[in-house]
C-alpha cells in the first residue's frame, strides 16, 4: 500500500507540464544612460539579475499580465504590470533615490525553500492573544499541531504525531538546544518574542537540520525595515491562578543604518484552579528579556542579538509519587492526593530554567540575487528541578544540567532565472554537564558532542504555475559521554560483552563508562507545487530525516517520580529515519476555502519506551520501561476551512486526525493525539472599534488507539497484600470545551492606540483530563478562566 | 574583507569558548539512598530482626529480606525501626532524620488481625506518632502472613485514622515499603 503511494507520487513528480512560451530581454540603465549591472528583476515568478552591461533575458514566461519588479540598491524600484501576448523587449531606466525614507520596501522573503510543502504561519495577531501563555499553546492553533503537557505550564507542540527530539524549534535561526529530549522540558521560549511562527510538517527545512521527523517550529522575531520609532505593552490579568503578565516591546526600525529592538516580559501566577479543586503548586513564574542591535550597510547588514529566558515552575504537588501504590491510588481515587488552599508559593517539586542565547549574524548581499549569512551562536541552558526530600536536601536540585552549545553556520542563497539555490553549512560543539552535588544519580549524563552538517537546496519553476524542489543534507554527530553505571545495570542491561570497551574505571559498586558514538546521515526532501488555477493549488512532498538517539534514549537509567516508572535507555539503540509523504490540496471560491492534508510517515527503528517488566526497591515494585526500536507508521489527515458568512459573519474549522501504528508489534503507538475538531465563529464590525466577538468550541475524542501497559501490583487492603491493576493505559473520555474572545481598538491619543480584550477559556467550566497530559493521572485539567488583555501600540 | 574577520572572529570565540572538560566525572554521592530498613521486635530476651536491604538502591537487584525467627503467640513485643544508607561510608543513620522531622514523617503497620495488632509508642513535636517505635501484640493462635512497613513522607497526619495507623487517608509519597512474611506460632 504504501510503496503504492510513493510510486504514484513519483510519477505525479516528474510528470511533464506544458511550457508558456514568451522571452522579455531588455536593458536597466541609470537616468544618465549608465548600464546598471547586477540589478534585481522579477517578472511573474521568475528572477534574474542583469549582466555586466545592465542587459537581462527571461524566458518561458506565460500568455496574459505578469507583475514586473525592478529593482537596485540606492534606485527607486519599479513595480508595474505587463501584458505579454509574444517575445517582448522591456528597457527600464531606474531613478535615484534621493529620499530614502519615502520609499519603504517591505518585501517578505520566504524563510525556506519548500515550495512543496505548504507552511502553516501564525501571525502576530494571533501570537499576542497567546501573551500569557506558552509556545505550545499558539501552536495548536495550527491543524495538526497539539500538545504534550505537563500540568498547565509546561506545554510541548506535537506535530502530527511526533514531538520532543522529533520536533526541533528554531529561534531567529538558532536552534534550540534546551534538554528538549525529556517529556516534561518545554521549549525554553518568550512567545512574546515572536513576530511569526511557521510550522513545517515535515522534514524539510534541511537547512535547520535532517531530523525532524515530526517536524519543525520556525520562529522569527518582529522584523521593522521602516524608519520608524514604536512601542507596544500588552497586559494580561487571569483570574485561572490569580496572576498575569506584562509584555513592553520597542522597536526602533530603519532602512539604512541603525536599528534596534528590545522587549522584556514579566509573568506571575499562582495555583491554577480545576473545577473541584485547587490545583497545588502549579503557579510559575517567567522573567525574560531580549534585544537585538543590527546596521544595515549598502550591500550588508550585522547584526547582534541576546536573549534571556527565565522561568521557575511549580510541579502539580499530587503528581509525586513514591511507588505504584501511590500511582494506583492516584488513579482509583480520582482526586488529587495533595489540595492545599490557593497560594502564590512555589514549592517543591519545581524547575527552575534559565536559557541564554546570543548571537552575532552577518549579512553579505552581492547583488539582488545572491547573499551570504555567516551566523555565530551561544546558548547556554541551566535546568534545576527541585524535588519533594528529606532534610536539608530540600534545597538542594535533583537535576542539576548545564548545557553549553556554540555554534556556527554560514548560507549562500542565490537565485537565477528560474532557479532559486540555497546552500551551506553548520557545526557546533556542545558540552553537558550534570553536577554531581544533586546526590542523585543525574538521568543525562556528562557529554560533549560535534556536529558538522552541510546541504544543498534548489527550487526550480518549470513554467509559472508548476515547480520542483529538492534538497540533500549530510550530518556528522559525535558523542563522547561520561557516566557511572551500577555493576548490577550494566550486567542486566547485557552491556557487558557488547560494550566492555566503554570501561575506563572502577569505584566502588559502579563502572566508570565513556562510551562513545559517531553517526553519519544522510536526509533529503523533494516535491511539487502546482497551481491549476488562481483558486485551486497542490503541493505534495516527500522527506527523508535521520535522527539519531538523543542522550535519554542512550543513557536513561532511574525512576520518574511523576509516571512511577524506572526508565532505561540502550547504549545498542541506532538511528532513527523516517519517510514522510505529505501533499496538500488547497481550493479557494469566493467565501469559503479548504485545505486538506493527508499524510504518511513510515519510520524504521522508531525509538520508543516499552513495558518490559518489574524490578524492586526499598520503595516498594516499579514497573520497568525501556528504549526498544520499531518499524512504525503515522498516517493522517488535517484539514482546515474558512467561510467568509457575510461581511460581518466568519467561520473556521479544522480538524485533526493520526493513527500511529507499531508495524513489528502489531499494536498501537503510546501518546497519540486523538481526533480533535475546532469550530470557531467570529462576528466583526469595523463600525464599532473593530469589534471582533469569536466563540470557539474544541472537541476532542477519546483515543481508542492505544497500547495496553496495565500491570498488576500488590497493595494492603484490609491489612493484607491484594493483586490490584494499575491502569496507566487506558486514555481519558472525549471532552468538549468552550471558548469566548472579544475586543475592541481605540485611539488614544496622537498615533497611540488601545486595544481592550476580554476572554473565557472553559466557559462550561468543564471537568476533563486529556490524554496527552503527564499528570492526567493524579488531577483534572485548569477550570473556567477569565482573562483581560490590554494591549497599548505607541 | 569584512567577511573572513567575522568567520576569524567567530571561529576563535568557538576555541575560546568551548573549553571541552573531558575530565572524568565524579560519582555521586547518594547521601538520601535508603539502603537498609531494619525492624527490630523484642520480648523478654527473645529478639528478632526484620531486614530489608538493597545495596544497589534503584539498581536493578531486588532488597534482599531475611527474618531472623518466628514470633510467639500471644506476646507483646517492643519494636523500633531503624533506615540506613550503607551506599556511603561511613554509613549513614537515616533514622535520626526522620525522627528530627517527625511532623513529615509516618511509619505505617499492616498486618493481618491474625498476625498481630500495632500500637504507636512515640510522638512528634504536634504530639502525633512517627512510628520509629510501637509495640506488637501478637495474635492467638498460629498464623502466616506478612507484615508491610511503609514509611511516608509528608503524609496527612492529621487526617481520619492516620494517628491510630490507618494508611488510607494519608497521602504524601512513599519513602520506603518493605514487606516481611513471618509466622506466628
Amino acid at each position: 500500500m504504501q510503496t503504492k503511494i510513493y510510486i504514484v507520487f513519483c510519477f505525479c513528480l516528474f510528470c511533464t507540464i506544458s511550457f508558456a512560451q514568451n522571452t522579455v530581454s531588455g536593458k536597466i540603465t541609470t537616468q544618465g544612460g549608465m548600464p546598471l549591472s547586477g540589478s534585481h528583476v522579477h517578472i511573474g515568478k521568475k528572477t534574474v539579475s542583469s549582466d555586466a552591461s545592465g542587459n537581462y533575458v527571461i524566458k518561458k514566461l506565460p500568455v496574459g499580465n505578469s507583475k514586473v519588479f525592478v529593482s537596485y540598491v540606492g534606485y527607486k524600484s519599479v513595480d508595474t504590470l505587463v501584458n505579454l501576448s509574444g517575445d517582448q523587449v522591456l528597457n527600464f531606466t531606474l531613478k535615484e533615490n534621493v529620499d530614502q525614507l519615502q520609499e519603504v520596501v517591505i518585501r517578505q522573503k520566504a524563510n525556506t525553500l519548500n515550495k512543496s510543502l505548504l507552511e502553516q504561519k501564525i501571525k502576530t495577531e494571533t501570537i499576542e492573544k497567546f501573551s500569557n501563555q506558552t509556545l505550545g499553546d499558539i501552536l495548536k492553533e495550527v491543524a495538526g499541531v497539539s500538545t504534550l503537557k505537563t500540568g498547565s505550564s509546561i506545554v510541548k507542540p506535537v506535530i502530527n504525531g511526533l514531538f520532543g527530539s522529533r520536533v526541533p524549534v528554531i529561534n531567529n535561526n538558532v536552534r534550540l538546544q534546551d534538554q528538549e529530549w525529556g517529556t516534561e522540558h518545554a521549549p525554553n521560549f518568550d512567545v512574546n518574542a515572536a513576530g511569526k511562527i511557521t510550522v513545517i510538517k515535515g522534514a524539510s527545512g534541511l537547512q535547520y537540520g535532517g531530523d525532524a521527523v515530526g517536524g519543525l517550529v520556525i520562529i522569527e522575531p518582529v522584523l521593522v525595515k521602516k524608519d520608524t520609532l514604536f512601542g507596544k505593552t500588552i497586559l494580561n490579568l487571569a483570574s485561572n491562578g490569580r496572576g498575569g503578565s506584562v509584555s513592553t516591546s520597542l522597536h526602533k526600525g530603519n532602512d539604512k543604518g541603525w536599528s534596534w529592538n528590545a522587549l522584556g516580559t514579566f509573568k506571575y501566577s499562582g495555583d491554577r484552579e480545576a473545577p473541584d479543586y485547587v490545583l497545588s503548586n502549579s503557579g510559575n513564574r517567567e522573567a525574560n528579556f531580549s534585544g537585538d542591535v543590527k546596521f544595515t550597510g549598502k550591500k550588508y547588514d550585522i547584526s547582534g542579538y541576546y536573549s534571556l529566558y527565565n522561568t521557575t515552575i511549580g510541579i502539580l504537588s499530587a503528581s509525586h509519587t513514591g511507588n505504584v501504590n501511590d500511582l494506583y491510588n492516584s488513579i482509583t481515587n480520582k482526586i488529587p492526593s495533595v489540595v492545599n488552599d490557593f497560594t502564590y508559593a512555589i514549592r517543591n517539586p519545581k524547575q527552575r530554567v534559565q536559557h541564554h542565547l546570543a548571537k552575532l549574524n552577518y549579512n553579505y548581499f552581492f547583488d539582488e540575487t545572491a547573499s551570504l549569512a555567516v551566523q555565530y551562536s551561544f546558548q547556554f541552558n541551566k535546568r534545576l528541578e527541585f524535588d519533594v526530600r528529606r532534610g536539608d536536601f530540600d534545597a538542594i536540585a535533583a537535576l542539576d544540567l548545564e548545557l553549553t552549545t556554540h555554534a556556527v553556520n554560514v548560507d549562500y542563497k542565490k537565485t537565477v532565472h528560474d532557479w532559486t539555490l540555497k546552500s551551506g553549512f553548520n557545526t557546533s560543539i556542545q558540552n553537558n554537564f550534570a553536577n554531581p552535588a544533586t546526590g542523585i544519580k543525574p538521568l543525562i549524563p556528562n557529554f560533549d558532542r560535534v556536529e558538522f552538517g552541510t546541504y544543498g537546496i534548489a527550487s526550480y519553476d518549470l513554467s509559472d504555475s508548476f515547480s520542483v524542489d529538492a534538497g540533500v543534507r549530510y550530518d556528522f554527530s559525535r558523542v563522547d559521554a561520561a557516566k557511572f553505571y551500577l555493576k548490577s545495570r550494566w550486567e542486566e542491561r547485557g552491556y557487558a560483552t557488547e560494550f566492555a570497551d566503554f570501561i575506563v574505571g572502577e569505584q566502588g559498586n559502579q563502572w566508570l563508562t565513556k562510551p562513545s558514538f559517531t553517526f553519519h546521515n544522510i536526509s533529503a526532501s523533494a516535491g511539487f507545487h502546482k497551481e491549476f488555477d488562481a483558486s485551486l493549488n497542490w503541493y505534495s512532498n516527500i522527506s527523508l530525516a535521520t535522527r539519531n538517539p538523543n542522550p535519554s534514549e542512550f543513557f536513561s537509567d532511574g525512576l520518574h517520580h511523576s509516571t512511577g516508572i524506572i526508565e532505561l535507555g540502550d547504549l545498542a539503540l541506532d538511528k532513527e529515519q523516517a519517510v514522510k509523504l505529505s501533499t496538500t490540496l488547497q481550493k479557494k471560491w469566493t467565501a469559503f476555502s479548504v485545505e486538506v492534508n493527508p499524510f504518511i510517515n513510515s519510520i524504521r527503528n522508531f525509538m520508543f519506551l516499552r513495558p518490559v517488566g518489574f524490578e524492586t526497591t526499598i520503595r516498594g515494585a516499579f514497573p520497568v520501561w525501556e528504549y526498544q526500536q520499531t518499524n512504525a507508521r503515522l498516517a493522517g489527515v488535517d484539514v482546515q476551512t474558512h467561510w467568509k458568512i457575510s461581511k460581518q459573519w466568519q467561520h473556521d474549522f479544522a480538524l485533526a486526525y493520526v493513527n500511529g501504528k507499531d508495524i513489528t508489534n502489531k499494536e498501537s503507538l503510546i501518546d497519540i493525539p486523538p481526533l480533535n475538531l475546532s469550530n470557531k465563529i467570529q462576528f466583526s464590525k469595523s463600525d464599532w472599534h473593530d469589534l471582533k466577538l469569536e466563540v470557539k468550541s474544541e472537541i476532542v475524542l477519546r483515543q481508542n488507539q492505544f497500547p495496553d501497559n496495565n500491570f498488576t501490583t500488590n497493595i494492603v487492603v484490609d491489612n493484607e497484600l491484594v493483586p490490584v491493576l494499575v491502569d496507566i493505559s487506558t486514555p481519558p473520555p472525549a471532552y468538549q470545551l468552550l471558548h469566548f474572545y472579544s475586543e475592541m481598538k481605540f485611539k488614544t491619543f496622537g498615533k497611540t492606540n488601545a486595544t481592550v480584550a476580554f476572554s473565557v477559556q472553559n466557559i462550561l467550566n468543564t471537568n476533563y483530563r486529556d490524554y496527552l497530559n503527564r499528570q492526567r493521572f493524579f488531577a483534572d485539567e485548569m477550570g473556567r478562566n477569565f482573562q483581560i488583555q490590554l494591549k497599548f501600540n505607541y | 574583507m569584512k567577511n573572513s574577520k567575522i568567520l576569524a572572529v567567530t571561529l576563535i570565540a568557538l576555541v575560546t569558548f568551548s573549553s571541552c572538560n573531558n575530565d572524568d566525572p565524579i560519582a555521586v554521592n547518594e547521601e538520601e539512598l535508603i539502603t537498609t530498613v531494619t525492624t527490630t521486635l523484642t520480648a523478654g530476651n527473645q529478639i528478632i530482626t526484620l531486614t530489608s536491604r538493597d545495596l544497589d538502591g534503584d539498581g536493578p537487584n531486588a532488597p534482599v529480606v531475611t527474618v531472623s525467627g518466628d514470633l510467639l503467640v500471644n506476646t507483646t513485643y517492643t519494636g523500633a525501626v531503624t533506615f540506613l544508607n550503607e551506599s556511603v561510608t561511613p554509613v549513614d543513620n537515616i533514622t535520626d532524620e526522620i525522627q528530627e522531622e517527625g511532623d513529615e514523617h509516618q511509619l505505617f503497620f499492616q498486618a493481618p488481625a491474625a498476625i498481630g495488632a500495632f500500637t504507636y509508642t512515640d510522638v512528634d513535636g504536634n504530639g502525633k506518632p512517627i512510628g520509629l517505635t510501637f509495640t506488637l501484640k501478637t495474635g492467638t493462635v498460629a498464623a502466616t502472613g506478612n507484615i508491610v512497613v511503609v514509611l511516608r513522607h509528608e503524609p496527612a497526619k492529621s487526617a481520619a485514622g492516620v494517628a491510630t495507623g490507618d494508611i488510607t487517608n494519608a497521602g504524601g509519597a512513599t519513602d520506603a515499603q518493605i514487606t516481611y512474611p513471618v509466622q506466628v506460632k
